[in-house]
């Protein structure tokens, strides 16, 4: 019964959506305010009513109802609560209804918030992520339905894949999810002022509290799914420009190029026919990667047995949003009119050359994954694209940006003074510059590059420090003043640098893992293996049973140097309903660094091992978790809040209890 | 935006100067995109695989010493481990079949009758020499390429789970 209420909200759901988006329109069209303001109430209605079909699919799984197809393929009685949980979304069907209900929910709370918007953006808002939740919600229910029954009922579910049976997987896919579907919202706004035909700064002030929470979540999602990689996988890489990667990292890097054009637009009232179509491109991204992930036409180490129907499905979607949205931008993209100028020497200027370089890497990174796409439908010749590539073409167009940024960010408005701005990041270069020098003599003979990526790290972490201090500062004598003064920045001001410096700390960590070392060998019982800085000593190898899976755990005790460390285990796992093998990595923390072994397989009486010693690799994550928190908190920033007075608080309402 | 507006806002001169600045910022533009045009043609000529299976490295003449992906099916029978973490193995599509040595641990869902896909040196009369072997996260999937290879040779049985579900 449950299954069939939650099968009927979502049929019911599409057919609201079909009117949030199709009756504001007719009213704008006619200039009907009560017909524009149907959207309001239907995109309330499509929320609930697909939160409703999504705590009916959370209950099949929660009491293991393997009469539901989907619950039979990726559950089993003898999971973990916290696994049947997540398993929702672990597989094609429930992820979907996941995205559909962030895109509704972001529907909802567009709905509930942004009284202070022109009625005619609202209305065109809301039609247009009414759109975009009709068309998924008819994918959903037409090509991968979650409510399918079977019968005769299996007595025993087939499990969920071993490899998501894990917290990192558990909640990365919502983190993402929550990155890519907030972009709907700024396309959402960006068609409603294309339709509307007009944009000024408070259609930026409106946008960006969505593309910054957005572009947050993202960040904590592609930081998740790299870490879970990391330690699930088992071969100790942390991102291998996989096209399933890159279908992550290309709306972040676009979404960071309009969350800087934004800032252009609402100051300085410029920028904005671009700031239409970046906000309409970052979208497309996000669709184009569910199409890359969810069609599989592109092989990756994180694709799944896909569907080709669904991908045609999703390429229709697609090719709809991208060439439709695209199509009315030609239209009326000439009728907005153009912005203030500005001097070439700016903070605007700056972000100019910011969104250039942002949007330049972009294009690499999208020509690297879809060029093997291209050349097999063009010469039937399959190549793959993978490091060498992205190194040699990704890494220059984005160090110079780098470089620049702490002199670009302390330009003023404007008109900037570019020597100024040189001099006041002098100190903070040269201190990185010296650090640099100085890792270069002390690691002499060892690999040139990483002295110098730690410098770059370091400066902009220097310089986004040293540009708080001098605002802080500056003018101010005494502590109570300089007190004041902190607390009288703008928390946007806070996010910004903290956002920069975490770009830093996140650099000092990719550079590091240059010093990183690897060792294989076989080990017996009483056997040492080392690796940098870092020994392993095998103590035992035990049987042990989990709750769906048998292990073999190998335990380690590591030293560094003659120093005990900590014990340390990995095993080998095999979950029994699938039969299938998964590698549990033993990693012990070292302040910073880390000392990472993983399993092979044994042989002569012996265990292969293989052994990391990872410095500052922590780095890497510690500054993609101090960009979101830069990110969050410009998100509080007070005027946004006081642009959207009335936003309804997103907790709770994401997980509808049974 | 009509020139008519554009010369009721701005006079002359400043009109020439928006021109000149836009010009300048399509410039700009358009020199980092030459710049990342260039590097991407660059690297296109060095570091991109192409990917072949067993018969196509006869077929095509691949030349020994070319760095490239191989893929098929692990030949039954045909792994031999060691010394230390050694292994050979052999991968097959059916007609013709590459002999693979590789130093280094295999991935969890690697088995003898299974597709693969492993990176290295293609070193001449049936050799290959595998830098990595490539993981996957489910044990029905079966790689495109090993896919579309297989079916080329006539060997194509349907996949694994064609009635099993499919996964995410």
């Amino acid at each position: 019964m449950i299954v069939e209420i939650g099968h009927y909200a979502l049929a019911l759901a599409l057919g609201v959506s079909v009117i949030q988006a199709l009756v504001p329109l007719w009213g704008l069209s006619r200039q009907d305010r009560a017909l524009a303001a149907v959207g309001t109430s239907a995109a309330l209605i499509s929320f609930a009513l697909v939160a409703l079909s999504f705590a009916a699919l959370v209950a099949s799984y929660v009491r293991s109802d393997f009469s539901v197809a989907n619950v039979f393929e990726n559950s089993h009685s003898a999971q973990p609560l916290l696994y049947k949980f997540t398993s929702v979304w672990g597989n094609h069907e429930g992820s979907l209804l996941l995205w559909v209900l962030i895109l509704t929910l972001f529907g909802a709370l567009v709905a509930l918030s942004h009284r202070s918007l022109p009625p005619r953006l609202r209305a065109g808002a809301l039609a247009a992520q009414g759109l975009v939740a009709a068309a998924f919600l008819a994918f959903t229910l037409f090509t991968s339905n979650p409510f399918r029954r079977l019968s005769p009922v299996p007595a025993e579910g087939q499990d969920l894949n071993p490899i998501l049976q894990d917290l990192g997987l558990a909640i990365h896919p919502p983190l993402l999810y929550v990155g890519y579907v907030g972009f709907s919202m700024t396309y959402a706004f960006a068609v409603a002022a294309l339709i509307d035909g007009r944009i000024d700064a408070m259609w930026a002030r409106a946008v960006r509290p969505w593309t910054l929470l957005a572009w947050t979540f993202l960040t904590l999602g592609i930081a998740m799914g790299s870490y879970w990689a990391y330690y699930e996988l088992g071969w100790g890489g942390w991102w291998f420009w996989d096209p399933v990667e890159n279908a992550s990292f290309m709306p972040w890097l676009a979404g960071t190029a309009l969350i800087h054009s934004t800032v252009v637009m609402e100051k300085r009232d410029a920028l904005k026919v671009w700031t239409i179509l970046l906000a309409i491109l970052t979208f497309s991204l996000s669709l184009l990667g569910t199409f890359v992930v969810r069609s599989g036409v592109l092989t990756s180490v994180h694709s799944f047995a896909t569907d080709p129907a669904r991908g045609l499905f999703i390429l229709l979607i697609l090719v709809f949003f991208v060439g439709g949205s695209l199509a009315l931008f030609a239209w009326r993209a000439p009728l907005l009119r153009q912005g203030g100028l500005f001097a070439p020497v700016s903070r605007e200027s700056a972000l100019v050359v910011n969104n250039i370089f942002l949007a330049t890497a972009c294009a690499t990174v999208f020509v690297g994954t879809l060029y093997p796409l291209a050349l097999e439908m063009l010469t039937g010749d399959k190549i793959s694209v993978g490091a060498p590539f992205f190194n040699a073409t990704f890494v220059p167009v984005v160090v110079p940006l780098l470089l620049f940024l702490p002199i670009g960010q302390s330009l003023a408005w404007k008109r900037g003074d570019l020597l100024g701005a040189a001099q006041r990041n002098a100190a903070a270069f040269g201190i990185a510059l010296a650090a640099a020098l100085a890792l270069i003599a002390f690691t002499r003979g060892g690999p040139v590059l990483a002295p110098l990526g730690v410098g770059l790290g370091l400066f902009l972490v220097l310089g986004a420090g040293f540009d708080l201090a001098e605002r802080i500062v500056a003018r101010a004598s005494g502590w109570p003043a300089m007190l004041s003064r902190a607390r009288g920045l703008p928390r946007s001001a806070w996010g910004t640098a903290l956002a920069h410096a975490g770009i830093g700390l996140s650099i000092i960590g990719i550079a590091a893992a240059a010093w990183s070392s690897e060792a294989i060998a076989v080990l017996k019982p009483g056997e040492r293996l080392t690796a940098g800085r870092y020994t392993v000593v095998l103590e035992s190898v035990l049987p042990r049973t989990g709750p769906n899976f048998r292990a073999e755990v190998a335990r380690f005790q590591l030293f560094s140097g003659d120093r005990e460390l900590a014990p340390l285990e990995a095993s080998k796992r095999v979950y029994t309903a699938r039969a299938m093998p998964t590698t549990e990595a033993g990693i012990h923390t070292d302040w910073l660094s880390q000392a990472y072994v993983s399993l092979g397989e044994g042989q002569d009486g012996g265990l292969a091992v293989r052994f990391y010693d990872k410095p500052l690799i922590l780095l890497i994550w510690i500054g993609a978790i101090v960009m979101a928190f830069g990110g969050a908190l410009s998100l509080t920033d007070r005027r946004f809040r006081l642009a959207a007075p009335r936003r309804a608080v997103p907790a709770a309402a994401a997980q509808p209890a049974e | 935006m009509t020139a008519a507006q554009t010369t009721r806002q701005w006079p002359a001169k400043r009109r020439m100067t928006r021109k000149q600045r836009r010009l300048g910022m399509i410039a700009a533009a358009g020199a980092v995109l030459a710049l990342a045009a260039g590097l991407v043609l660059f690297a296109m000529r060095d570091s991109i695989v192409f990917f072949y299976g067993p018969t196509e490295i006869a077929e095509k003449g691949v030349a020994p010493g070319t760095r490239m992906r191989l893929g098929g099916l692990v030949e039954t029978g045909s792994v031999q481990r060691g010394p230390g973490q050694r292994v050979a193995f052999a991968v097959t599509d059916g007609r013709s079949t590459v002999k693979v040595s590789y130093d280094g641990l295999l991935p969890d869902l690697f088995r003898e009758g299974q597709g693969v896909v492993t990176e290295g040196i293609f070193e001449g009369a049936g050799r290959f020499k595998a830098d990595s072997v490539l993981a996957k996260h489910d044990e029905t999937y079966m790689p495109r390429e090993v896919a579309d290879t297989l079916k080329k040779q006539g060997h194509w049985q349907g996949e694994a789970g064609a009635a099993a579900p499919a996964k995410p």
